[in-house]
């Protein structure tokens, strides 16, 4: 009995093989642009990582020797036992591979290297055996050396232990530099009793990048997640219409004797193997579309760590996996409804062909209310959200309060139209289209799902941009900076830069609590570099001369948000009250930051002497002072930090991510204009009884098909309308709440209309085109056909 | 017995290991203890290479001057990959450390890892010092001096033996399992040990009672043996009780014990002898009350910890941690437990 119920059901879809092809092609599209999002995420990622295997440690503060040369044996031992949590590294090139030698044992969790000996836990990889860790064209390379194959090794890398590296690189017991780890015993030996020849670098303000890219990359999932839910509405149109035109098959097979339970599982298995098979289709081409989007992820870190990544996308299980759980899921959410539906179906239930339709048109004043109250939620959410929780929440009844919404919304204008229309054929248009509406509705919302992601996205992205050029601008405005070891050396420093340079700018800041809140204070010297660069988010007109007259200080946006102050606001710093002059954004610092002038600071903290300078340098003079001050002074080139480089590769970078999105974009407004090509598709069928009369009434055929054209472009360009507010909306939620509850600062949303406007052409064209063909196929149905309907009404 | 965490859990020998930590991996190439060994000081406090396992394991009960309850620990573990003492990066001997200090609301905890042939770590017989990075204990085991240190807390004790040392099973062969496995296992547990604890609150001068355990094996657990409940506890009246119970994979357990008596005379029990028996667990479901017996001398007590939540969140977790006795025998002690995670 099983076979026949299976055979009556399944031959639903050899009679409609167009609503099996939406079926499986809106799942499969839809699981494509999410594992796609995700596999270029993973692969970003997995990218940062492996390049952080070789630049991980500039995580950390280290110890290097004052004249640069190896740090020996002696020296660590003596640090270990005097209670420094130190770690070894040694770096070396052989045949053009980096050899990086660490010890596991020691090196900081978070080290990326030590992760990395972690996961491959080989015994060679202590006893000496001379064990490497490297991609697979390290091992060509290396072919005299056991190298164990990772694929999380940063490219044209080995890492291995010290002794091994040691031994390979024939420098026996030397060690360039130590990693401090960041969890200190409470007692230690003063440092430099035990090692004066080291001098403490610190951790890289590079790296503060990091968070920046996990902000990217959030809101990145977030889009993918959007994508995804424009899929399912897809999906869930094509299941909810197929359950409805299969309703006298169910009433005919209950009729003869079918279990409705064995009815009930016979169809959610047949779903979940449309499930798999269309899931397996969109991972595949999930991998298509991240394949042709990783050649700029790879250029991108290629740019940015001098080094050869491989464009080739690995098959991740994390996203491979992910994809087809969200399609099962998916085509579940969507075919709970359905089946719940089929379950308490009345046995004798009449068959409605347009039923879905029509049961759309029952609901719309419910659908109104329910999206009436979860736009309230979202107004409530906006007003108080904190947390990320609550901001995804925001973004859920956002998208889906308006997603109900616009079929009512859509109604009430095309009412309002039908009213100012003169000419009968005009009434007929409107009220045609209003009557077609239910049946377009889930395409609508798809589309107006894929509007306003990209209308968020764009902004988010863009924003996203504009925010981090600015911030580098203002961070890496100096040319060189440079790091020096004790007093001496820096006031030696200064004696000898300053008349060779534009400006030494001191940088100088001490650890302190400001309302509660630990942050550190900076004293600035006041100076062009900063009244040019620094944008505040607020600030009074004359910020910077208040505060380099050391009335007033400036505090970045984490300590104003925690610790709830505002500009014009007074905080007591030292027993002295300073009011609040600016809040400047400040990305990817975990903590509290507060700028007052340099000679107040001096007055304030006379023990704390500034160790790190920033140089202003005409570009082109930059190597030849380098090459002085190494070989005219003690300052070493470890001290010395080219900044211009890191900011133009840093930038580059996030250019390169951005190109990404662009395409996405594009994906998303493609999988739309499937859906509303086939709405119109499944409607086809069932409009040309409608269409008859108008076209026995003298309308062409070709007239008809125009309208059909209209109608689409109209409903597209309405919903465009509706999906740019909502874009707006969403992209403030990602970056004002969701954004702060992940990393605690705020991206300020700067708006792109023309941007807008493209992508308004862009849906139109999208919407254009999915009604061309069905359009035409009207234009060019037999008369014949159009009669047939008045012959069959007899 | 202190028949304890031994391996690293970054070694490869945990990916295929035997029972718990890889202590019942078979032992290829190390020597095997075996029964009738001749123990000879100060040569076997110290290291031995060609054994694959092997703990310096110290633990005291301490009491503050408001009469506060705190334990301590101090260990430090050899693990070998191959029976050689090695030299330089390419030695075998890979050792770590762990200190805690446990009172009755907090427990502190602080883990280093280290190799040796370089000098981060290691220990020397003769003068005797066993150390990893700042953490060393050292002396001529009648007086011995103890420091460790971590990110929230710190010590500095003074040890003084008080008595002979206890050689376990059959004079210091001790067997872990029905098919054999055994290790080499002596103690020190009559230490009055002195010193300072320094803790997020200030420092705290104590004193109290230390038991220091030696033990070296190449495979102390049979391949079913998944954990351990070990109790060290000394009673008012100066007797003292060792006794340890291996859990297997059958749900049968294994145990040994040695009485010790005043004067330090021990008598060893073979399996069955003593039996521990879990009361209560904490909200991890690790037992933090204990029915123990020993029925030849009137052992019938229970066994409570001080601090339920004395778990040691390192490499290789377990909990280890300071209690009290109560029943036919009054005092104190200390409790391990490995194989609850």
């Amino acid at each position: 009995m099983t076979r026949a119920t299976l055979h009556a059901l399944l031959s639903h879809w050899w009679r409609s093989p167009l609503q099996l092809f939406t079926l499986l092609a809106g799942l499969a599209l839809a699981t494509a642009l999410w594992s796609g999002v995700q596999a270029v995420n993973a692969e970003a990622r997995a990218s940062y990582r492996a390049a952080s295997t070789t630049l991980g440690e500039g995580n950390f503060d280290r110890l290097l020797r004052r004249d640069g040369q190896p740090i020996d044996m002696a020296t660590y031992i003596a640090l270990r036992r005097g209670g420094w949590l130190v770690s070894p590294v040694i770096a070396g090139q052989l045949n053009g591979v980096r050899i990086i030698g660490v010890d596991p044992l020691t090196a900081p969790g978070s080290m990326g290297a030590a992760q990395l000996a972690q996961d491959q836990a080989i015994t060679g990889f202590f006893t000496g055996q001379g064990q490497l860790l490297g991609s697979a064209d390290v091992a060509a390379r290396l072919p005299e050396f056991t190298v164990i194959i990772s694929e999380n090794a940063a490219p044209d890398t080995a890492v291995t232990d010290i002794g091994v590296a040691q031994d390979i690189l024939g420098r026996a017991g030397e060690i360039d530099r130590l990693v401090i780890a960041p969890d200190q015993p409470l007692r230690q030996a003063d440092l430099a009793l035990i090692a004066p020849d080291l001098i403490r670098q610190r951790a890289q303000a590079s790296t503060d990048t990091a968070q920046l890219t996990e902000s990217f990359h959030l809101n990145l999932s977030a889009f993918g997640l959007l994508a995804f839910a424009v899929g399912i509405f897809i999906v869930n149109g094509a299941i909810g219409l197929a359950f409805e035109q299969r309703r006298p098959v169910v009433r005919t097979l209950r009729a003869l004797g079918v279990p409705l339970r064995r009815l009930v599982l016979l169809m959610a298995a047949e779903l979940m193997i449309f499930a798999l098979v269309a899931g397996l289709v969109g991972v595949f081409l999930g991998y298509v579309i991240a394949a042709l989007l990783l050649p700029d992820v790879a250029a991108t870190l290629r740019g940015l760590y001098g080094a050869d990544v491989s464009g080739t996308l690995q098959l991740r299980p994390a996203w491979w996996l992910s994809g087809l759980v969200i399609a099962l899921g998916g085509t579940a959410l969507a075919a709970t409804g359905a089946l719940w539906k089929l379950s308490k179906m009345p046995l004798l239930a009449a068959a409605q062909k347009r039923a879905l339709a029509m049961a759309a048109g029952r609901r719309a004043g419910a659908q109104a209310a329910i999206a009436a109250l979860l736009l309230g939620i979202c107004v409530i959410l906006g007003l108080t959200a904190q947390g990320l929780i609550a901001g995804f929440a925001l973004l859920a009844c956002l998208l889906i309060g308006a997603a109900l919404l616009l079929p009512f919304v859509l109604d009430r204008v095309l009412a309002l139209a039908s009213k100012g229309a003169k000419t009968i054929a005009a009434q007929w248009f409107w009220a045609d289209t209003r009557q077609q509406l239910p049946g377009l509705s889930l395409a609508l919302m798809a589309l107006l799902l894929a509007m306003a992601a990209n209308v968020g996205v764009s902004t988010m992205v863009s924003s996203f941009r504009t925010t981090f050029t600015g911030f580098l601008d203002q961070r890496l405005t100096s040319e060189l900076y440079v790091d020096t070891a004790d007093p001496a050396q820096a006031a030696a420093f200064v004696t000898y830069a300053t008349p060779r340079v534009d400006a030494v700018l001191p940088i100088v800041s001490t650890q302190i609590t400001i309302a509660g809140q630990p942050t550190e204070i900076h004293g600035t010297r006041d100076h062009a570099t900063y009244r040019d660069h620094w944008m505040m988010l607020e600030g009074t007109a004359d910020h910077w001369d208040t505060t380099f007259a050391g009335e007033t200080v400036l505090i970045n946006e984490q300590l104003a948000r925690r610790a709830g102050l505002a500009v014009g606001d007074s905080t007591n710093i030292e027993g002295r009250d300073m009011v609040i002059s600016g809040i400047y954004g400040d990305y990817g610092n975990p903590i509290g930051q507060a700028i007052i002038a340099d000679t107040l600071f001096a007055d304030l903290y006379p023990d704390v002497a500034a160790d790190r300078f920033g140089l202003r340098i005409a570009p082109n003079d930059v190597s030849g002072f380098v090459a002085a001050l190494t070989s005219e002074t003690d300052i070493s080139p470890a001290q010395i930090i080219n900044q211009a480089g890191i900011k133009a590769v840093s930038l580059a970078i996030f250019e390169r991510t951005f190109t990404v999105t662009t395409a996405l974009n594009i994906l998303t407004l493609a999988v739309a204009g499937f859906a509303i090509l086939m709405s119109l598709l499944t409607l086809a069928a069932m409009r040309v009884p409608q269409l008859a009369p108008a076209w026995a009434m003298g309308m062409t055929r070709a007239q008809l098909g125009r309208l059909e054209l209209l109608r689409a472009v109209l409903l597209a360009m309405l919903t465009a309308v509706i999906a740019l507010p909502l874009g707006l909306a969403l992209a403030w939620a990602l970056l004002s709440v969701v954004n702060v509850a992940a990393f605690g600062w705020k991206l300020p949303m700067y708006l792109f209309p023309l941007d807008y406007a493209r992508l308004g052409v862009f849906a139109l064209l999208a919407a254009a085109l999915a009604a061309l063909w069905p359009a035409r196929r009207l234009a060019r149905t037999p008369p014949a056909d159009l009669l047939k309907v008045f012959s069959n009404e007899r | 017995m202190n028949v304890k965490v031994l391996l690293f859990s970054l070694l490869p020998i945990t990916a295929n290991a035997q029972g718990f930590a890889g202590l019942g991996t078979a032992a290829e190439g190390f020597s095997v203890p075996q029964p009738g060994y001749a123990f000879a000081f100060p040569a076997d406090h110290g290291a031995h290479h060609d054994y694959r396992i092997e703990w310096w394991y110290l633990t005291a009960n301490l009491q503050g001057p408001d009469g506060t309850d705190y334990g301590l620990q101090w260990t430090l573990f050899r693990s070998a990959l191959a029976p050689e003492a090695g030299s330089g990066w390419g030695t075998p001997q890979l050792w770590m450390g762990h200190a805690a200090v446990t009172t009755p609301d907090n427990h502190y905890v602080s883990e280093r890892l280290g190799r040796g042939g370089i000098g981060q770590a290691g220990v020397t017989a003769d003068p005797f010092s066993a150390w990893i990075d700042d953490w060393e204990l050292s002396g001529d085991w009648t007086n011995m001096q103890m420091a460790a240190s971590g990110a929230d807390f710190a010590y500095d004790m003074n040890l003084t033996a008080q008595g002979p040392l206890v050689f376990h099973g059959d004079a210091g062969f001790s067997v872990k399992s029905a098919e054999g496995q055994a290790s080499y296992y002596y103690s020190q547990p009559y230490f009055d040990i002195a010193g300072v604890l320094t803790l997020p609150q200030g420092d705290v001068p104590v004193t109290g009672q230390a038991w220091l355990d030696r033990e070296w094996s190449s495979q102390p657990l049979g391949a079913n043996q998944t954990g351990w409940d070990w109790f060290s506890l000394s009673f008012d009246d100066g007797a003292k009780l060792m006794g340890f119970r291996l859990q297997q994979t059958d749900g049968d357990h294994y145990t040994s014990a040695t009485w010790i008596a005043k004067d330090g005379q021990a008598t060893p029990f073979a399996d069955g002898a003593f039996q521990a028996v879990p009361l209560t667990t904490n909200d991890h479901g690790v037992p933090v009350r204990w029915q123990v017996t020993l029925p030849a001398y009137g052992v019938d007590a229970t066994v409570s910890a001080v601090n339920n939540h004395a778990w040691m969140a390192t490499s290789v977790p377990y909990w280890e941690g300071p209690v009290r006795v109560t029943g036919s025998h009054n005092g104190r002690g200390y409790l391990e437990m490995t194989g609850y995670e």
